[in-house]
């Protein structure tokens, strides 16, 4: 039965298999370059402390690649789902040659099992490669990165680690099962990928916040937080944005970023940007005051008033932790639907 | 000796719909069966079950005295369409056939593949209809059934390839000792092959017996109109038709027929069949008979 997998199934195996060693080679070979870089740069801004710009230049420099190798890992395991689950099963059933397999003295379970184990072996095999070698790839780039790409950030996170083999067993038996209760393979690959990308998508707004309790800190207004900041012409109301980011925490993942006021209460925002009552007339704020300081000695005066930024955050520590525990409930939920697929094929298929 | 196959109120549901229901059945050993019925009687789902390839909802059935489905290394089974991987080639298909089977005759296979000059290396997707058909028997008869079960299989065949699969089978029952169940729709098919008929209309068994044995108790009697009442006893109406002035009866018995009013004809096979597939209605025709008197 192995042998009658493997037949029908080499060709796509070979295909992906082709393509995931490219893209891995391509990514060794531009591996130990960039860690260099890396590294040489960063014993540079060492010694004159400019490294928040190294940083800034560095990922600036393969932001485009850092992302689309993320994008690639995160489609992996849809590709896997639409184009070797779906087509499994209903293939077989639409040209009738399960009957085939079935009369050959090959139990309809041992036959499932078979394809399901040996196929979905390697494509957690496959995602289990092309994990690693992206997190062994981009880890200059994540300690460099913008805080929109943190590492924790949901992009991010789902293209590094362990996740891609629970996402690629996921999307893998998704597909087997769907196929199942479609039985065509056209639409069975529509609607594996529709709830295979719902899932991914309420993965990370719904479910992955709640691992453990996020950490709520409140940070003085520097650097590292502060955004946008607005003074009405003439003089007038201050209003400010503070950035999804936390000082001294790079790499965390920022659900929500706020500002205090000086007595300790979140100032309600208003769209983005938040009024801060400092003058805007005189003083640092005002355009012509300051001694021409300009939007940092405002910024300063805004953090000597007393007000504060509130993160509420998952720090970067909890990126092995968060990555088993996702792990965990993509490969309690392929259990599940290996489990149905099992019930499906005793019940209802042939 | 056990039958090779006995079925007894069996029924497969799927979902609200009833495949198959209160099917009761027995084949004895040592025949060729045709299994024959208008399309949706329930053969498929018979057969597949019997071949151990879904599981009953209800009923009890055994093959060759076992669960079909814990002897399926025992039981062929030639699917309809005679389905074949597109993408694997003749030999492809007998390797796996050897590496599927406990028990596989790969002599048997290649001395058949050779005999029909098919090119093992060549794709399954590039064979004709026949061809494709007397791969898929080769790969059924090459596990050395105890027990054959082929659904439909010529269905889809022109006529010449009809025959020579028919003949293949033939002389394969011929050489080795087993038992063959096949169905089809078409009654002059299974008429050259089989010595056995089971007629399945909405899941019952209508009627079931061996062809010589049914084809010399089933008389065909056409005479001035009579009431159906008024035969005797021991003549069981299978169909009746009547016009103003003349009956035809088709009728089973035992007996001698003996009342001069009748002309008796012998029933063709096919007649036969259709004589049983007609008798759903029957009950209202007798009504409509009822109320023209």
């Amino acid at each position: 039965m192995i042998w009658l997998t493997w037949r029908q199934f080499r060709g796509s195996a070979v295909m992906t298999a082709a393509v995931v060693a490219v893209c891995a080679g391509v990514l060794a070979l531009t591996g130990p370059g960039l860690a260099d870089h890396y590294a040489q740069g960063l014993a540079d801004c060492v010694a004159d402390d400019t490294c928040d710009r190294f940083f800034d230049l560095f990922f600036d420099e393969y932001q485009l690649l850092f992302v689309l190798v993320g994008f690639v890992l995160l489609a992996l395991p849809a590709f896997i789902g639409l184009f070797w689950g779906a087509p499994l099963i209903t293939r077989e059933l639409e040209s009738g040659t399960h009957l085939l397999a079935w009369s050959q003295g090959v139990g309809r379970v041992r036959w499932l099992a078979v394809k399901l184990g040996f196929i979905g072996l390697i494509a957690v095999g496959m995602a289990c490669v092309a994990g690693l070698v992206v997190t062994w790839w981009s880890r200059p780039l994540d300690g460099s990165a913008v805080p929109e790409l943190a590492q924790m950030t949901p992009l991010v996170f789902g293209a590094r680690g362990v996740v891609p083999m629970g996402y690629a067993a996921f999307a893998f038996v998704l597909g087997v099962t769907v196929g199942m209760l479609v039985r065509r393979t056209l639409p069975a690959m529509a609607l594996t990928l529709v709830v295979f990308v719902a899932v991914q998508v309420a993965m990370p707004t719904l479910v992955r916040p709640h691992f453990m309790a996020p950490v709520t800190t409140t940070h003085e207004l520097g650097r590292a937080n502060m955004g946008g900041l607005h003074i009405q012409q003439g003089g007038g109301e201050v209003r400010v944005s503070v950035e999804l980011a936390v000082p001294g925490e790079g790499g965390a993942w920022v659900l929500s970023s706020r500002l205090l006021d000086p007595s300790g209460k979140v100032v309600p925002a208003d769209g983005q940007e938040t009024p801060v009552s400092v003058s805007g007339t005189s003083g640092p704020c005002s355009p012509q005051g300051g001694g021409g300081g300009g939007p940092d000695a405002c910024w300063a005066e805004i953090n000597g008033l007393g007000y504060r930024q509130q993160a509420v955050y998952h720090p970067i520590e909890r990126f092995w932790p968060f990555q088993w525990i996702e792990t965990g409930i993509y490969a309690a939920l392929t259990l599940g639907l290996t489990w149905f697929s099992f019930w499906l094929i005793r019940r209802r298929l042939s | 000796m056990t039958p090779v196959l006995q079925a007894r109120e069996l029924g497969k549901r799927y979902g609200r719909r009833w495949a198959l229901r209160d099917c009761t059945l027995e084949i004895p050993k040592g025949h060729v069966t045709g299994l024959v019925g208008p399309n949706g009687a329930g053969k498929t789902t018979l057969l597949k079950l019997a071949a151990g390839q879904l599981t009953p909802s209800e009923g009890d059935l055994r093959v060759l005295g076992e669960e079909p489905e814990s002897i399926l290394s025992r039981v062929g089974f030639v699917a309809q369409d005679t389905p074949v991987y597109a993408g694997l080639s003749v030999g492809d298909h007998l390797t796996l056939g050897a590496r599927l089977n406990p028990t596989w005759d790969a002599r048997l296979a290649e001395d058949r593949i050779a005999q029909l000059g098919l090119d093992p290396r060549q794709k399954a997707r590039r064979l004709s209809g026949g061809e494709r058909a007397q791969l898929a028997l080769t790969l059924g008869l090459a596990k050395r059934p105890e027990l054959l079960i082929l659904d439909e299989p010529v269905a889809s065949l022109d006529p010449l390839a009809r025959r020579e699969f028919l003949q293949g089978l033939m002389e394969a029952t011929a050489a080795d000792e087993f038992g063959v169940v096949l169905s089809s729709h078409l009654v002059a098919d299974l008429e050259r092959v089989c010595d056995f008929l089971v007629v399945l209309v909405d899941s019952r068994v209508q009627v079931a017996g061996e062809v010589d044995e049914l084809l010399g108790t089933h008389h065909r009697l056409t005479g001035p109109r009579r009431d159906p009442d008024r035969l005797p006893s021991n003549q069981y109406v299978v169909s009746a038709r009547h016009t103003d002035r003349q009956s035809t009866y088709v009728i089973r018995t035992d007996e001698p027929i003996l009342d001069p009013a009748w002309v008796v004809t012998p029933l063709t096979l096919e007649d036969l069949v259709l004589a049983y597939m007609e008798r759903r209605p029957a009950a209202g025709r007798r009504a409509g008979l009822e109320a023209l008197r």
